[in-house]
Formats: structure tokens, sequence, C-alpha cells
């Protein structure tokens, strides 16, 4: 019997710039013990769908335009506000993206997990404290909080990204719900911290027997977890169907599309690494005092960032540098460019050190070396016309003047793919794959012959990611580039790169040939780490989340 | 907490020190000397009063002797009201102006907490629009102007309030409560209002509305405290404002506090009040901004436990 | 580098829409904000023109016409000494509005710079000169201001200086606080490792980021400014007869109100509303300005 059944949802956004249709004749339903999964991409509604539920949207902007969403035979979308709380604390929780902002920094957890109960608005069933109490530390212990009595004082900021989801988690189920939405509830976390909270719904959603609308732009992820799939792009429904028969037996185009941008296996560029050093980096150490502690006998903690690496990479190679959030990838990668002082350790480039040169010595290297950063809102001026951006490396290195900068921009918007008209617009006027673009143009504008990406295609949605990945690995090849190539995204390492690095806590773990790592891994935490990996593929993923 | 607070402490010991400094070379550089006043003083006279107030002495002399007394707590005589003592003065006037301010505070708080609140709950309706433009004209009408003209209305048009003193009639001090206390009313509205909407918006608000918890709970447990800090960290200045603010209020309504003094003071010249009562604010106000900021870092459990873990 | 190199090219079809420009369409629709741009332009075109357009000259008397109330002759009457008032608003508005905009000007100068180096270099140097900061942030200026005037003399100069020394503080702690925030941001790191000296980086790609909050708190602090000055004009410790200040013709207008209560209360209307206007222009532009207002 289906749990939940909407049919024909509507939702619109009035905004400034006019009305926009968020999600337009939405209908699915879900039964208890099920999984729905909901895939799409930013902007896709799929959020939106699932809010408009629990009435959680902004109003106004947002207005419920049409439908019904029937649970236990009452519409959620006309009910009062009164029976809307009473779902709310009885029947439906959701657990949200991210849980570093989810849980209140004022409020100990505990005191966050008991309120549904001490405040329930059904007053025969509101608990005491006490037995409040006992629930929640009982349910914190069911989703793996050690020593769950006297975390449960703790605040939020005393807990690390993945125990605070599990505390999301905890809270979520205190009402006994029957259906779940998850909103993305693992894009927030590492790969090894997602297959835990992974396996932990799993596990919860067969003991407590809910049904669960599991909201994500993952494939992989939903591949393992879902018994039906509903694709959503731009307010519509595109395909729903089991998991298998969209995974195996797609008939829409965009699902297709969606499927075949997933980076999946081998490199496909053939390799044109040359035996020769390009950048040679020795016993490199930067550490930072941490200035979030108080000082301990006069001095800050040291954090070390990067501590004592040492690497080589080869004319024309692809070093993919994987690591986790913290581990020091991108320190290192900003390390060897020279844009935080390095602690000890020699860098060189080609024949010459880098380290120990002054700034002003640096400008002819900076022309021959150049980073691509992760998030294209950032990385652009915004008070700079794209115009603006690709000219500023030109003409300050002497690469163009008066004459021909225009021409010399022209043909970079066309070798990053933008239509040279838009040249005069602004960043915010271009979507975050395009921002991308421009971003790389600036990096490609000094025609440099090694280029560190910092993660270029994380903050991007997975088809435009495809298209970035694609643009990369062709200009590597037109220009002979030799790029560092650094991704928390396995899968997209494997790629693009020839070589990987696996770093952990500021240290190089393992290192070898892309696929003679991915076939054989030596470092336990490498093989944890390869273990997490989710695939897009419905049968092999069961495989390997059984495996386990 | 309180090594936080007593190290704060040492570091207000150099900028007191530097406060005295500065207004001691000030007011003792200032060109006319305390006693040619009005009429011709005789020149043994005015020896014998130099000697009694030690303006006879090397400036060093007289500076390090008057530091050596404030450390002592003692600010000094004071040049105009003969006989009496700064402290003397200070301890005539302060309960009034504590008074006054005290009130004024009640006043700004509520209200402007009050205000602020119900601006947020429903942003950009009439609600929100009501409280805010009269935020505003509280902001545009200075005390100065406020108050005048609340005396023409309520004093003298209606008849309704008295339009002077300080606990002489019933009801006098209600009128310049609310003088002083307006503009800050204003202020604290469009902090609160800010602070609260900031807050509202969070993620972990929407966590606290999907438990199915009640909107009056969700404001005043999860949104109230996050969005009050910043009028917490404002008390401190508003309290100085306040002090300042007083000059004008107790002027107004003839209250005998020591705004009214100091201003007097800066008009007699009488250069050992207006020293002694400089120190007296600024050490004052010192500890008001200590105590605001130790209450902004209390409300918030990560900046406490990093206090309480240094100790 | 030669500006004509950065110039824009000619040849473009599309032209692109500046955050400048979006911002000025969002302030456009901003009523009370334009309403508060107009009476300021008109304001200060009054105030320039005072001297040519003023309905009499500003220092005769008339003791024989004495304080009366509005008429045709006198659009808002005259005082005790029978001399017109909007003559004296007028004047006195010149001098509010001077002490507002150089006051400002000697805030916004010191308040920058002081920011600025805080911010962009960072460090201890950025510690000790924000702890300075805070440090006089703590000090009762309204005091110490009074205590100025009454040293050297109502000096108006003095005056410019004293209050410009008070209000640069919140500007310094914005302007720090934007440049610390830019100079971590991805597009600042880009233009270091594209090899930009460091005055390029300040000169293209900090500065153009920092001017939207400044623009706003700097129309903001004008209004804080002539209240300052009202202030203490009305204490009787800021401008001194014969120059003439709103504050003061307020001052006056008290003490003879319960008689002549337009004399109070014209003067009052003036400030209130080039307040009102200043401060309506400012809420406006951060409005406009806020990159978060902009993204829906």
């Amino acid at each position: 019997m289906a749990i939940l059944e909407v049919k024909g949802l509507k939702v619109y956004f009035h905004t400034r710039n006019g009305l926009v249709k968020a999600v337009d004749d939405v209908s699915f339903s879900v039964d208890s013990g099920e999984t729905l999964a909901i895939v799409g991409e930013s902007g896709s509604g799929k959020s939106v769908t699932c809010y408009s539920l629990l009435d959680l949207l902004p109003k106004p902007p947002a207005k419920i335009e049409g439908g019904t969403a029937f649970f236990d035979g009452e519409d959620l979308l006309t009910c009062s506000p009164d029976r809307m709380r009473h779902h709310r604390c009885n029947d439906i929780a959701v657990i949200f993206q991210d849980p570093m902002t989810s849980l209140n920094p004022f409020l100990t957890i505990g005191e966050q997990l008991i309120e549904p109960l001490i405040y329930h608005p059904d007053k025969t069933l509101r608990q005491s404290r006490p037995k409040a109490r006992e629930r929640a530390i009982q349910l914190l212990d069911e989703v793996g909080i050690i020593d769950p009595h006297s975390r449960f004082d703790c605040y939020p900021h005393e807990f690390s990204g993945g125990m605070r989801q599990r505390v999301m988690i905890a809270m979520a189920l205190i009402t006994e719900p029957r259906l779940l939405i998850c909103d993305e509830p693992t894009t927030a976390l590492d790969v090894t911290i997602q297959a835990q909270i992974l396996k932990l719904i799993k596990k919860l959603q067969q003991t407590h027997d809910v049904a669960v609308i599991f909201i994500s732009h993952d494939l992989g992820v939903v591949a393992g977890i879902a018994d039906k799939v509903l694709v959503m792009c731009e307010g519509t429904i595109r395909e729903t169907g089991n998991t298998d028969s969209v995974f195996y037996r797609s008939q829409d185009e965009y699902t297709k599309k969606l499927l075949a941008a997933i980076p999946s296996g081998p490199k496909k560029l053939e390799s044109r690494v040359k035996p020769e050093t390009l950048i040679k980096v020795s016993h490199l150490k930067t550490h930072f005092n941490d200035y979030s502690k108080q000082k301990i006998d006069g001095k800050y903690a040291l954090i070390k960032a990067v501590d004592d690496v040492s690497l080589n990479i080869l004319r024309g190679e692809i070093l993919g540098l994987v690591g986790e959030s913290g581990s020091g990838k991108s320190t290192l990668g900003r390390s060897i460019l020279q844009l935080v002082p390095n602690t000890s350790g020699i860098v060189n480039f080609g024949a010459d050190q880098l380290t120990g040169l002054s700034p002003r010595q640096l400008v002819p290297w900076r022309r021959r070396m150049q980073m691509i950063f992760q998030d294209p809102y950032a990385s652009l001026n915004p008070r700079m016309t794209v115009y603006e951006t690709l000219s500023e490396p030109l003409l300050y290195h002497g690469l163009a003047n008066r004459e021909n900068v225009l021409s010399r921009v022209s043909e970079l918007m066309d070798e990053v793919g933008l239509a040279r008209g838009s040249m005069r617009k602004y960043p915010h006027e271009f979507s975050g794959g395009q921002r991308q673009r421009i971003a790389i143009g600036r990096a490609i504008a000094t025609k440099p012959e090694f280029i560190i990406a910092d993660e270029p295609v994380s903050a991007l949605d997975v088809t435009i990611q495809a298209q970035i990945l694609d643009l990369i690995l062709d200009l590597v090849e037109s220009h002979n580039l030799t790029m560092m190539f650094i991704s928390h995204d396995l899968s997209v390492v494997r790629y693009i790169s020839d070589r990987v690095m696996i770093m952990h806590h500021g240290v190089i773990v393992e290192e070898g040939k892309t696929e003679a790592l991915w076939a054989n891994p030596q470092d336990p935490y490498t093989q944890n780490l390869l273990r997490s990996i989710p695939i897009a593929d419905p049968l092999l993923e069961r495989a390997r989340i059984e495996n386990i | 907490m309180f090594k936080f607070a007593l190290g704060r402490l040492m570091q207000a010991v150099p900028v007191l020190l530097v406060v005295i400094t500065v207004t001691f070379f000030l007011v003792h550089s200032a060109p006319g000397g305390p006693f040619d006043a009005d009429k011709a003083v005789p020149p043994e006279v005015l020896k014998a009063l130099e000697a009694q107030y030690n303006l006879d002495q090397p400036m060093w002399k007289q500076y390090l002797s008057y530091l050596g007394d404030v450390v002592q707590g003692d600010l000094g005589p004071s040049f105009k009201y003969s006989g009496r003592t700064v402290n003397e003065l200070i301890g005539a006037g302060l309960p009034t102006t504590a008074e006054l301010a005290f009130y004024a505070m009640l006043v700004a708080l509520g209200v402007g907490i009050t205000a602020g609140i119900t601006a947020s709950m429903r942003p950009n309706t009439m609600q929100d629009y009501i409280p805010m433009s009269a935020a505003m004209i509280g902001i545009c009408m200075p005390s100065f102007l406020l108050g005048p003209l609340l005396v023409l209305i309520f004093g003298i048009h209606l008849e309704w309030l008295p339009v002077s003193g300080w606990g002489d009639i019933p009801g006098d001090k209600i009128l310049p409560s609310i003088t002083l206390g307006t503009a800050y009313a204003a202020y604290i509205a469009r902090l609160s209002r800010g602070g609260m909407l900031e807050v509202l918006s969070q993620d972990y608000i929407r966590t606290a509305r999907a438990k199915g918890l009640s909107e009056p709970i969700v404001i005043a447990k999860h949104a109230l405290r996050g969005g009050l800090i910043p009028v917490v960290s404002f008390l401190g200045p508003a309290f100085a404002g306040l002090l300042g603010g007083s000059f004008v209020v107790e002027t107004i309504f003839q209250i005998p506090g020591l705004g009214r003094f100091y201003v007097q003071a800066a008009f007699n010249r009488d250069y050992t009040l207006i020293l002694g009562m400089t120190v007296f604010f600024s050490t004052l106000i010192i500890i008001f901004n200590l105590l605001s900021d130790m209450l902004a870092i209390w409300l918030n459990p990560k900046l406490r436990q990093e206090i309480r873990g240094s100790n | 580098m030669n500006k004509n190199t950065l110039s824009q090219p000619a040849t473009s079809e599309e032209d692109g829409s500046s955050l400048w420009n979006d911002a000025w369409i969002k302030l456009s629709k901003n009523y009370l904000a334009l309403a508060g741009l107009g009476i300021l332009i008109l304001l200060c075109v009054v105030s320039l023109l005072t001297p040519w357009i003023a309905p009499y000259s500003y220092e005769q008397q008339n003791l024989d016409l004495g304080a009366t109330a509005p008429s045709l002759q006198h659009w808002l009457g005259t005082d005790i000494f029978g001399r017109d008032m909007l003559t004296r608003i007028m004047y006195g508005g010149r001098v509010s509005l001077m002490v507002g905009f150089i006051a400002t000007a000697v805030a916004l100068v010191i308040g920058i710079l002081w920011g600025a180096i805080a911010g962009f270099y960072g460090g201890r140097l950025d510690a000790v000169m924000m702890r300075i900061v805070d440090i006089l942030y703590a000090l009762p200026f309204m005091i110490f201001i009074v205590l100025l005037m009454v040293v050297f003399g109502r000096n108006i100069l003095l005056l410019f200086l004293a209050i410009g020394a008070v209000e640069w503080l919140t500007m310094a702690r914005i302007v720090r606080g934007q440049v610390m925030s830019l100079r971590n941001q991805e597009f600042v790191e880009a233009a270091y490792s594209l090899g930009l000296s460091q005055w390029t980086i300040i000169r293209r790609h900090i500065i153009p980021n920092t001017l939207g909050p400044v623009i706003v708190y700097t129309t903001l602090t004008i209004p804080s400014v002539m209240l300052l000055e009202a202030f203490l004009s009305f204490l009787g410790l800021g401008i001194q007869p014969p120059e003439s200040s709103w504050g003061l013709l307020i001052n006056y207008g008290v003490e003879t109100m319960e008689e002549y209560p337009w004399l109070l209360i014209f003067p009052g209307i003036a400030l209130s509303l080039t307040l009102f206007a200043l401060n309506f222009l400012g809420d406006g532009l951060r409005d406009a300005l806020d990159p978060r207002t902009s993204k829906d």
C-alpha cells in the first residue's frame, strides 16, 4: 500500500526576475519499507518537491500551485498548520544535506534530540525529560555514537561531520516516523564516511521499517540504495521505474546522458609521458600555526598540512592527487606553486629551484605554471569582464600587445568553448560550467607548461563535469601540458590520470600507475578508500556493499 | 571565564593610564588658568590658590602626584565648588544618572527587542514596515530635538507630564527616560531584526520546524539566542552612548546628574572636575564593554568552551 | 600597464551588465532611497547657491518686527531679532552639511588606509592595529570631544578633526574585514599565481571589490557626523555664533519654544529630513550592493 501518494504537484517561485516553475506536474508514490530515489542535477526541483510536502519552503517566493499529496488519506498540501505539526512530529522526518549547518550550534545535541518528544503537540504523547533522554541515548547508541551518555550533553561543534550526520539520523528517527526524507545526506561527507552513513541508513530502514525518499545527484549512491528511481530535470519527471530498469533499460535521453556522463573505467587518453622530470619536490613541509586553538606554552599548535612530501612529475604526465577533506592535498598544490610559504624542502621546476625565490624573481616562473581553482564562483573577479580577466595575464606577461590582444582573447574564448560575443559580460551572467571555462582560459592564457587543477569539477553537475573534464583533456593534449589533478573523487581521478598519489594526514601513503594501483592497492587506507566508492551500476553496487 | 576577565582588565590598565595622561596634559595645556575668570583676582590670593591646588609645582610633579591619588581612588578637589572633592560631586550625581541610564536602557531593550523580533517574523510586510519606519524616525530624531518636542506636546500642550526635575513630582522620570532611550531602542530594533533574520534563514531553523516544533518554541529556543548576540555586543557601546546622551537630557530636563555636571564643568573650566569625571567615565565604560563582551561570549557555547579550555 | 591597452574591445556584439549596473537598477526600484537621493541633491544645490538665492540677508536684524509666525513675507517666520528663519536655516544647513561631508572625508581617509593596511598585511601588524581600534572603541569619545572643545576653544577645523577621528574606527573595521575576506578569495589567489605585482592586485582586484561597502558606510557616516555636530552645537560646544548650524538653531529654538514653537520645529524638520534622506539612501545602497540580495 502506498504510504504517500503525490499527484500533479506544482510548485512555482515568484521571483523578481519572473516565474520559475521549480516543480511542474510531478507525481509519484512510495510504499512502506520502500526506498524511492529522486535523482537530478542542481535546479531540477528534487529538493523543492520534498520540502513542499512538509511545508518547509519559504513562502513567498514559493507557492504551491496545484496537486495533491496524500499521506494516510490526508492531503499534506492543504492540511492545517496543526495537522502539519502533527505529521512532522509523528509521521515524516527529514535528514538534511549539511550536518554542519543543520544542527543548532547554541544547544546541546541531546536537547535537540528530545525536543520532538517533550514538546509534542499531542499532550498525551508528550514525554518527560528523563524518559526522552533515555530514548535518545538508546538511539545515539544505535546510530553508532560512542559513549552516548556523556555525548548527550555535547554541543554540535564537538562532533565531526560524519558524527553530526549520525546525530541528525538519530534525531529523525526519534519520533519513529513512517516516512524518512533524506536530502543528499552524504553529499557533504568524505567518501569513506559516506559509505558508513549509507550503510547505517539502510540498516535502520530495515529495523524500523520506514519508507525512504532519498534525494541525490549521485547515481552511484542511488544504484545501491534505491528500489525505485525518479529522474527529474528542470522541474519535471523524465523517467521513473524500478532501479534496474532505469539504469539498464533507460528510455529517456536525459537519463541516458546522465548515466553516460559518469566518469567510469580507466583513462581514455593515450599517455604522452616523456622521460623528463618537470617538477621535482623533495621533503616539502608546510606547517601552519593553529590560531583557532589557544596557545600552549606561548606557542600555537602546529597544523602539519604537508609533512615531508617528495614527488616527481614527468613532462606530459597527468598526476592525480587524491585525498579526503583535510588531507593537505590543496595545500600541497599551493606549496608547489609557491602560493603559500614552504616551511622546508625544495621544489624544482626543470633544472631550476623555485623555493627561496622572491616574489619578483618568481614572476617569469608564474607564466610557466598555472592553477585552476575549485569554485568557479569565487575564482573570478566579479567586477571584471571576461575580456578583462583573460587579457590581464596576456598583457602583464607581454604575450600580447594593444593591437593583437583582442584576437588573442578571441582565440582563447574559442579554445575553451565560449561564444566570442559574451566577451564583455561579467562572471555572474554565466553558469557554473561556463565560469569554469573562463577560469581555464585564464590558466592557459600564458601558455604554461604545468598546471595544477584543484578540484576543478567538484562544484559542477555531473553532465557539466563530463564536458569540463573533456575540455581539460583536450587542452592537455593540444598544449602539451603537464598537470597535477587534485580531487577527492576517485572515479574522476582514475578517468583522467596517468599516475595517482593518495594523500592522508599530510603525507603520501601510496602512489602508482593508475590501473595498477586500482587493481592492487597496498596501503590499508587506500584499500578502504577504493572500497568505499559507489558504482553507478545497481548489480555491481549491491555486490560492493555486500562485500564491505 | 574569570581568568579571561582578569586578562581583559589587565589590558585596561595601560589604556586607562594613557587616558589619564592625555587628559591631564590636555587639560593643563589649556590656554587660560582656572582662576582668571570673571573678576580679576589679586596676585597674592592667586598665589595662595595655586599653592593650595599644587599649581606652583612643576608639571611632572603635579602629574605624578595626581596619578598617585587616582590609584588610591582620590580624584582631588574641585576648582569651582570650593571645599568639595570631585569624589563627592560624582557621588552626588551618580545615583541620579545611573537611575536615568537604567530606565533608558529598559526602554531601549524592551521596545527595541520587541519591535525587532516582531518585524523579523514577517519581513517585507506591514508587520515589518511599521516598526522599522518607527525605528528610522527614532534614529533621525535626536534626543535634543525629541526631548523638547515631547515637553512641548505632553508637558506644555497636553499638561500630562512634568517637564523638568527628577524624583520631585510623580511621573517626572518618564519623559527623560523616553528621550534618552528612544534612539537606542531604534538601533536595537534594527540590530535585533537583522540578527533574527540572519538566524531565521539558517538551516538549523528549518531542522527545528521539520521536527514539528511550534513556531513560538522555534523562535524562543532556537532563534533568539543567536539572533540577539548583535544586541548583546551593542550593549557596551550603547552604555557609553547613554552617558553622552545624559549630557543633553539632563540639561533639557534640569536633572542634577553627572551629565549636567560635566557640561557645567566644561563651561566653568573646572579642570579637576573634568579630569576626574573623564577618568571615572572611562573606567566605567571599559568595565561595561568588558561585561557585554563576556555576555556575548558566554552565550556562544563554542567560544565559552575555548575560554574555559584556556584556563 | 598602459591604461589604453585595458580598454574594452569595441567590436563586441553584446554588452555585459556589471554589478554596478545591477545595483543601480535595484536602487532605482527603491523609491525611498531615490527620494533620499533627490532630497540630498536638492540640499546640496541649495547650500551651494545659498548666498545668491537666500530671500534675506543672514545678519540683518529687524527688532521692530521681532518673532513672527510663518507668513507670505517670511515663509518660516522670523526669530526674536526679526531675522528670517528660512535664510538662517539655509545658512545653517551649509555649515551642517559641510561638517558632515568634511568630517566624513577625514574618517574615510584614515579608516580606509588603516583598515586596508591591517587587512592586506595581516598577521602581527593586523593584530596590533586592530587592537588599537578595539581600545579606542572602548573610550568615551563624546567626553573627549567635549574636552577638546573646552581646551582648544570652539574651532570649526578642530571640530572636523575631532569628529573624523571618532568616526574612522568603524570604517577601519569594515575595510579591514572586507580586505581580509578578499585576500583569501580564489580570484585574488589566481591573480597571485599569474604573477601580478602586489600593487596591481590591490588596484585591480581588491579596491574595486571593497568600494560597495565603503560607499554604503560613507552614506551612513554622514548623518551620524551631522548628528554629532548638532549635538555639540546644541550643548553650546560646537559651532559658535555668528556662524550657525541646525544644532545651534535648535538650541535657540528650545529656549523660546513655549512662545514661538516654529523656531524649534523648522530647524528640527530640516535636520531630521536630512538624516532621513541619508539613512534611506544608505539602506537602499546596502540592499542594492549586497551580493546576497542579487542572487534570487
